[in-house]
């Protein structure tokens, strides 16, 4: 029942940002400005999806951010290069992740700690692949990424596509489903038979398959990268999943929510600076917006407890 | 010997150790198509072990455990909930259910519960598409319940129940009784573990009465009498006798809330419907008698949970800082003091411990109870709030803590009772019974009988 | 259970092991130098890894991810009031302290009145007070007092003042944890918020006064950090946020909350420290490093998992 009142308010937080955007910027409507508004939208959303993959089962990833900027590296440089060779590295980064939740299910590791490890990891590959700043884009990912479809701009589209897909993957499968009472209720999947480490290590991968592409749609439209360029997605990502209705444990996670807040997000940034707010206080007033939002929820839920 | 005849499980000497601990010390059984079994037996006498055995959780440490017919369509249904609370009722069936892959496995997955919670529990009024978190825990029983018995892809041949009405209020438990005795009566079989003997004499064909590890009885139900099973598991029976003990002489109102009013010294009970308000009720007041940011040293109440793990133990610790946490003072804590105060508790309530230094997981549920019942009383507060302390507690702790009870009370405590047993409300001075969420009549002294609460928990007569 | 090693040993051992292994390519040489600098640059990890530690038992979820920005507000406010002023030292300390104050208890606020999820409040208040530090502080660097830059860099008995404030603090928070009422609440509640509020235990009180505690220990980390490098920087927090959560569970503490351990943060903070200077010594690049001391944080968490006895 709750369920589906948790998507509301992410809907109505965007429209509300989005009706204010075009209120101080009515140029913004149209499709240039839509596109330039949620241009950095697309990797910010799978990001949001990685993360939210962790959160369904219970845990947390502060590594994300820098195994996003190690994935577009490997993008901006392997890939280019050496395709073949890019492709392996990538599906080995996606294993790896794998293979980090079977292992913190298996020897009961706190997540947020071997995640936290595991930054430095990540970070220090990725100043290994590329010291300074630099690499290029692939060609394809640079043209999927500014391709300009009719009516709709890309980055719009492709965050449908995103909400679509994981909506599919993560609510309606079966897969999906286990996943998730995974996060509800461990003990009883495992009763049911099911091999939980498995399941983890599932979640697991499918987190680093969207970290993956959330750093090669990042290269696709910054042309390069550096060691750095994501680190603040952890920190985005975590907000966007619990902007987009999701909970930090119990399984609760909405996957179109996670995509509406990771735009929330991206359009928090352009709407500040439409506001002409002093450089000082841009990062304040992000902060401000996502208590904002937050409380805008409790009132929400609250309301919705009573009735 | 037949098909038909073959036995669904037999263990042959199966015997279970941890670690020095013998849990279960050669038990041979068997149960046979159509049986259902009553297994019955004190905290600790290994009736989980036994079910875990059966279900497959691990295996013997010596001795077998065969399934002549295979050891497929073994169900479980476990005294913890244990579903998933952010999935659906007809999800968590499908987690379940091997058989359902694929697109569109929510439909048969839906109609399967719908049609398992139909036949065991008619009018049960539960949305299969309504997630577990927004059911009552009745609601969450019954739908556990029907998940055990639903053919998920084949057909249960052996269900084991594990205190299955430990939630569920009479109307509702009577409803599985039912089904369990058509369940056995169309060749299935069942294992049913309750405390609530009259059940248990009710639904059963043979009776197994488990003590400390092994089996002390096995006969036919017509063989046993309330009494006889009640001695078999190793206690005294005190039917009736005991629960006239004198009732204390009320004195002044020194509680008015929730629309509940207790005199000192008084013995008050809360009775009715499972999940009618009674808990609620009890919660807010507590919490309205106690403060989120102070601690005075006279505190108002004291709570003694029901739910122990979500409510009562704090499950790090030894037993000793689970008995002292709400009688520590202020500034340091008095750590001889403390340990006095725990030594002594331990005596008077009989905690089953030789150190307790031990951690409070160490012990059975019913001794982890015990603690919870001395965090309590250890402390000087006139008023003791408990919330159906008795669940899955066994007969002779009962009977332990019934005196108890009554012994603070004729020292001027006030106790505020809410029971899911109608036998224990009462022996209570008076009684509150709770209809949706409500109260719906007080009674007192000799007005309190079986019959009158429940007359005031259905709605026979015209609505007041 | 008292048989078994106790957890916060295996940090301290760690941190042996990376002392003797730097000492082994030096041969011996720089053995004091080297414990000096692990005992000064310990001690600010160690403040706030206390701190964390408070929070991280206060049970799953609770987490303070605005020690960063608290240090930094902290550090430059204090600075600016004191001016290079001799003689403001205290005033300089109490506006730290009133800047963590303050944070605690605004970040409290947004936890408890708004429900936040701590991790969600204390981030989205940690750009606001990052912002306020970056208005107040425009970009100078404003060198602290004489005197104070004196303490914060100077020695008593040959151990670096830092690190006896450290140790002093070190044993309140073990005080509070081990023999006081307070503690036992905390403790209580990091492992059942529900069940200790059901036993009587005024839960809101400690978890404030712990989101409070946090606040303070970072501030002063911050004033004591700024002190010592010569001023204040906008990033100068930064590495403290992985840093305060890594010592805490390397020293032993469970992320599952209910259960602290003070020895094991210093322990940790002197590792985390010394092993940086290890690698540094090894003539390791910038990537080697992070990608051994992240292998190294992990390999420690699963060695310590596989010695804990199991529930």
């Amino acid at each position: 029942m709750l369920s589906r009142y948790r998507i509301i308010l992410p809907v109505v937080s965007l429209a509300v940002l989005l009706a204010a955007t075009f209120y101080m910027q009515p140029r913004a409507m149209s499709y240039f400005g839509l596109n330039l508004l949620f241009n950095l939208a697309v990797p910010i959303a799978l990001a949001t999806i990685a993360q939210m993959m962790i959160i369904m089962v219970n845990d947390i990833d502060l590594s994300l951010g820098a195994f996003v900027s190690l994935a577009a590296c490997i993008t901006a440089t392997y890939l280019n290069d050496t395709p073949l060779l890019g492709v392996l590295i990538l599906l080995g980064l996606v294993a790896s992740y794998a293979l980090m939740g079977a292992v913190i299910h298996t020897l009961d590791l706190p997540a947020i700690v071997v995640t936290l490890g595991m930054s430095f990891v990540w970070g220090g590959l990725a100043l290994f692949i590329l010291p300074t700043p630099g690499g290029a884009a692939p060609g394809w990912i640079r043209t999927l990424m500014t391709v300009k479809p009719a009516l709709v701009p890309m980055a719009v589209l492709a965050a449908v596509l995103i909400a679509l897909v994981t909506h599919l993957l993560v609510i309606r499968s079966r897969l999906g489903t286990v996943l998730r009472g995974v996060g509800g209720n461990a003990r009883s999947i495992a009763r049911a038979g099911w091999n939980v480490t498995v399941l983890k290590a599932t979640a697991y991968g499918l987190a680093g398959l969207f970290g993956v592409l959330a750093g090669m749609a990042l290269v696709g439209l910054t042309t390069s990268a550096d060691a750095n360029i994501a680190l603040r997605y952890t920190l985005l990502s975590i907000a966007g999943v619990i902007l987009g209705g999701g909970e930090f444990i119990g399984g609760k996670v909405s996957p179109v929510g996670a995509v509406i807040g990771a735009l929330t997000l991206t359009l928090a940034a352009s709407f500040l600076s439409f506001l002409r707010l002093s450089p000082d206080w841009q990062i304040g007033a992000q902060g401000a917006i996502l208590i904002l939002v937050l409380t805008a929820r409790l009132l929400f839920s609250r309301r919705g407890a009573a009735a | 010997m037949t098909e038909t005849d073959k036995p669904v499980v037999a263990l042959r000497d199966a015997a279970k150790h941890f670690g020095p601990v013998k849990a279960l010390d050669g038990v041979s059984l068997s149960v046979a198509p159509g049986e259902c079994l009553g297994l019955v037996g004190h905290n600790g006498a290994g009736k989980s072990t036994l079910v875990n055995l059966i279900n497959g959780t691990f295996g013997p440490s010596s001795g077998t455990v065969d399934f002549p017919g295979g050891a497929g369509d073994v169900r479980a249904v476990f005294q913890e909930l244990s579903l998933c609370p952010n999935l659906t009722v007809a999800e968590n069936l499908a987690m379940a259910h091997p058989a359902l892959k694929g697109v569109g496995w929510r439909r048969p997955a839906g109609a399967e519960i719908r049609a398992a919670l139909d036949r065991v529990f008619p009018d049960h009024g539960i949305d299969a598409d309504a997630e577990v978190d927004t059911l009552t825990i009745a609601e969450r029983q019954m739908v556990e319940i029907a998940i055990g018995f639903a053919p998920r892809g084949g057909a249960a041949r052996l269900v084991i129940l594990d205190e299955p009405t430990s939630s569920l209020d009479e109307g509702i438990a009577r409803q599985l009784l039912s089904h369990v005795k058509a369940f056995c009566a169309a060749g299935g079989a069942v294992i049913f573990i309750s405390h609530m003997l009259g059940e248990v004499f009710d639904v059963s064909s043979r009776i197994v009465v488990l003590k400390d590890g092994t089996v002390v009885a096995d006969r036919p139900v017509g063989d046993f009498t309330r009494a006889g099973l009640v001695d078999a598991m190793g206690h005294v029976a005190t039917e009736g006798a005991a629960q006239q003990a004198a009732r204390s002489a009320p004195g002044e109102v020194i509680l008015r809330a929730e629309g509940l009013e207790a005199r000192r010294g008084e013995v008050v009970g809360l009775s009715g419907l499972a999940g009618h308000g009674q808990a609620a009720a009890l919660a807010r007041l507590y919490l309205g008698l106690s403060s989120d940011w102070r601690r005075g040293r006279g505190a108002g109440a004291v709570f003694v949970a029901g739910d122990r793990p979500r409510d009562g133990v704090l499950p790090l610790w030894s037993i000793l800082r689970n008995v002292s946490i709400s009688v520590l003072g202020r500034g340091l804590v008095d750590r001889a003091a403390e340990r006095r105060l725990a030594e002594d508790w331990r005596k008077r309530i009989g905690i089953r411990t030789d150190d307790l230094t031990n951690p409070i997981l160490s012990l059975s549920g019913g001794n982890q109870q015990k603690v919870l019942f001395a965090r309590a009383l250890a402390s000087d507060a006139p008023i003791v709030v408990m919330d159906d302390p008795m669940r899955g507690v066994d007969v002779g702790t009962k009977q332990d803590v019934y005196a108890m009870i009554r012994a603070e009370a004729a020292k001027g405590r006030t106790f505020l009772w809410y029971s899911t047993e109608t036998e224990e409300v009462c022996q209570c001075d008076r009684v509150f019974v709770f209809r949706n969420g409500e109260i719906s009549a007080e009674l007192t002294g000799e007005q309190i009988t079986e019959e009158r609460i429940l007359e005031a928990s259905f709605e026979m007569q015209e609505a007041s | 259970m008292t048989m078994s090693v106790k957890p916060w040993v295996w940090a301290w051992l760690a941190a042996a092991q990376a002392f003797a292994a730097t000492l082994v390519l030096t041969s011996g040489r720089g053995a004091g130098e080297l414990a000096y600098a692990a005992l000064s640059f310990g001690a600010f990890a160690a403040i706030v890894g206390m701190g964390q530690m408070l929070v991280i038992t206060l049970g799953p979820g609770n987490v303070d991810l605005s020690i960063p920005a608290t240090m930094t507000l902290a550090g430059t406010l204090a600075l600016k009031v004191m001016g290079s002023d001799p003689g403001t030292a205290w005033l300089g300390l109490i506006v730290a302290l009133g800047v963590g104050l303050a944070v605690g208890c605004a970040n409290f606020a947004l936890i408890w009145l708004l429900r936040l999820p701590p991790i969600i409040a204390t981030l989205a208040a940690s750009l606001v007070y990052q912002s306020v530090a970056i208005w107040s502080n425009r970009g100078l660097r404003i060198k602290p007092p004489e005197g104070l830059a004196d303490f914060a860099t100077g020695r008593l008995l040959g151990v670096p003042n830092v690190a006896w404030v450290t140790l002093v603090l070190a044993i309140v928070v073990w005080v509070l944890l081990e023999r006081a009422v307070w503690g036992r609440w905390l403790l209580a509640a990091g492992q059942n918020l529900r069940a200790a509020r059901l036993a009587g235990v005024p839960v809101q009180a400690v978890r404030a006064a712990t989101y409070v505690a946090v606040a303070v220990f970072a501030s002063l980390a911050g004033y004591l950090l700024s002190s010592f490098s010569g001023g204040a920087a906008l990033n100068m927090g930064a590495e403290y946020l992985l840093m305060s959560i890594a010592v805490v569970v390397i020293g032993g503490s469970s992320i599952a909350g209910g259960n602290s351990n003070v020895p094991g943060v210093i322990g940790a903070s002197l590792f985390m420290f010394l092993v940086v200077s290890m690698l540094n010594s090894y003539g390791a690049g910038a990537g080697v490093k992070s990608v051994l001391t992240g292998a190294i944080i992990i390999a420690i968490v699963i060695a310590a998992s596989t010695r804990r006895p199991r529930a």
